[in-house]
């Protein structure tokens, strides 16, 4: 495909958000999904057991990360209208994984508490 | 400084407070800094992202802002259910997370093919499209329907669902998808294009349907967490159809995290991840049972209460049963109770216990029992010959010792919690059919071990009343 036009970069329209200056970043993409991998399992590893359930409710917030592609794509210009639907709805899901996933973290998080100095059996 | 630029720096300020934030819950101490730490990044990107939009021109703002409304009119209910039922929860947001990454995917590709644009849909942005789209809409359907199973939905079988051949049709399946999303990569603008687009995404549907069908409830902890999995990986084939590192580090660090979880919950079941997927478990286990019909030894609250007066070291092994009766603060009423008498009282909890990862912990935190007494498998097994009474809540499966010692019982090698090593077992479950597994539990019928036959909120509520009851100070 790439001997096309050779004027035009390699990604098609320009995207705002994207990488770089239009141009596919292949190897580079590679590289920070093999680092951003090797650093996510080791900062995994030292999750402490306890904060599992709490930790999948955070990623499950991170990985609405998605809602910048959905509003790359709500906010096309030239875009047909179904096309703009489906970035909306996909922005109302992410949406709704940030806050529900966030919220629901921090109100998991704020129940863990150590031992009271006075013994922890009183209320 | 160009609004590119501005840009890539908020991106890159987002991806390490990202990586701040899961850095910071390694200790309970720290996790809440990682819960901020996490929304500064989020909100760092969608601003970043509305700048890099406005600067190139966009459009459709007030809609867009309207998703955001309403996204979060959805969001916060959800974020406020009893956390028993975070574990469907869980699952759900998985499903809107996959079906948020299948959805840009779609809209892409048919962006791109309207456009006729063969630069944008060069073979390798097809083949991370395909992959968006696969595991985006896969994960939705599949995780929809762990959340319905853990919901009890009924008209949603809970028992695993197999038929014959099963694996072969699933295979067959996905190598048909396969097979179409290489005949994509290399004719992407084909008149047929937008109809095997189509396809494949019909066909993830059906597959996130097929591969959850035969999974039963004590596989849902790994089967969440390999959807959590997916559900990032699909975020990192968006960053690389967008070619945005921002999309492609947060993703993997979902993608890693849900891949460990996954390892963890298959290791503390001695199973691989294929047997997890393709074993449908809960099947086979029936025909194995023996005629010879064993005797329960039902006892009284009052007299566990007695015995349970005497000892100095407890050890309550929770299960899902302590889930599903909501037993916890009950439970922390027992516990301080006991305290109160000077009995050393330690919670053994197995990786396993409950429907996902972590699950009797929050349970437990949020009945406000100390998070110094959660102890995990591994380091309880030690003191459990100590233990003067073990007091299982509705576990089966993970204190079965079956498992190390019965080469014939599916869940042979399994770690377990060894409460059969306690001086005296006290056993509360809810009915006298096998567990969930279907699987007998040796421990039951040990000399030294003592059923309490009923709701576990009721049975430990009356076992606290007991032991107030009697004495006191």
């Amino acid at each position: 495909m790439r001997e096309g036009t050779p004027t035009t970069a390699v990604q098609g329209p320009p995207h705002p958000a994207g990488g770089g200056h239009g141009q596919l970043d292949l190897m580079g993409a590679l590289f920070v999904f093999m680092l951003a991998t090797f650093i996510g399992i080791m900062v995994i590893q030292r999750v402490s057991r306890l904060l599992h359930t709490p930790l999948m409710s955070l990623t499950n917030a991170i990985s609405a990360i998605a809602v910048v592609g959905a509003i790359i794509v709500s906010a096309g210009k030239e875009a047909p209208t179904f096309i703009t639907v489906l970035g909306l709805v996909a922005i109302v899901c992410s949406t709704t994984n940030i806050v529900s996933g966030f919220f629901i973290t921090d109100r998991m998080l704020k129940m863990f508490k150590k031992r009271d100095v006075n013994g922890g059996a009183s209320r | 400084m160009s609004a590119e630029t501005l840009v890539q720096l908020l991106y890159l300020v987002s991806t390490a407070l990202f990586i701040l934030s899961l850095r910071w819950m390694s200790d309970p101490e720290t996790a809440r800094k990682g819960v901020f730490s996490g929304v500064a990044a989020m909100l760092l990107a969608v601003a970043g992202t509305l700048a890099g939009v406005a600067a190139t021109g966009g459009t459709h703002y007030w809609w867009i802002l309207g998703a955001f409304v309403l996204g979060s009119a959805i969001g916060y209910p959800l974020a406020l259910v009893p956390l028993t039922a975070v574990p469907q929860r869980t699952a759900l947001s998985h499903a809107f997370g996959g079906l948020a990454a299948g959805l840009v995917g779609t809209a892409k590709y048919f962006l791109y093919y309207g456009q006729r644009n063969a630069e944008a849909l060069a073979p390798f942005i097809v083949v991370a499209l395909v992959a968006e789209i696969l595991l985006g809409f896969l994960t939705f359907t599949g995780s929809l329907l762990a959340a319905g199973k853990l919901q009890e939905v009924a008209w949603i079988p809970q028992r695993p669902v197999t038929y014959p051949f099963q694996n072969l049709v699933n295979l067959l399946l996905f190598a048909v998808a396969l097979g179409l999303g290489v005949a994509l990569v290399l004719n992407p603008l084909a008149a047929w294009g937008p109809l095997a687009f189509g396809l494949i995404v019909l066909l993830s549907l059906a597959f996130g349907v097929l591969l959850i069908i035969p999974i039963g409830g004590a596989d849902m902890p790994t089967v969440i967490s390999i959807l959590n999995s997916y559900a990032g990986l699909s975020a990192v084939a968006m960053g690389f159809v967008l070619n945005n590192k921002l999309l492609i580090t947060a993703g993997a660090l979902d993608g890693s995290s849900g891949l460990i979880l996954s390892i963890i919950m298959c290791k503390a079941m001695n199973r691989s991840f294929t047997n997890v997927l393709f074993g449908a478990f809960g099947q086979a286990q029936q025909k194995a049972e023996g005629g010879e019909e064993k005797v329960y030894k039902a006892d009284t609250t009052e007299s566990a209460a007695q015995i349970m007066e005497q000892a100095s070291l407890v050890v309550i092994v929770p299960g899902y049963g302590m889930a599903v009766a909501q037993a916890q603060h009950k439970v922390r009423e027992l516990y301080d109770l006991l305290k109160k008498r000077g009995i050393t009282v330690k919670f053994a909890i197995h990786p396993v216990a409950g429907r996902m990862p972590g699950h009797m912990n929050v349970l437990l935190a949020e009945a406000e029992i100390p998070y110094d007494d959660l102890v995990e498998m591994d380091e309880i097994n030690g003191d459990m010959p100590q233990a003067d009474v073990a007091l299982i809540i509705g576990a089966n499966d993970v204190v079965n010792p079956a498992a190390r010692t019965d080469k014939t019982s599916p869940i042979y090698g399994m770690p377990i919690i060894d409460a059969d090593k306690a001086r005296t077992v006290y056993a509360i479950k809810r009915s006298k059919n096998p567990g969930f597994a279907g699987i007998d539990n040796e421990l039951y019928f040990l000399d030294k071990t003592f059923m309490l036959f009923g709701d576990a909120k009721a049975v430990v509520g009356d076992l606290a009343r007991k032991l107030a009851g009697e004495g006191g100070h």
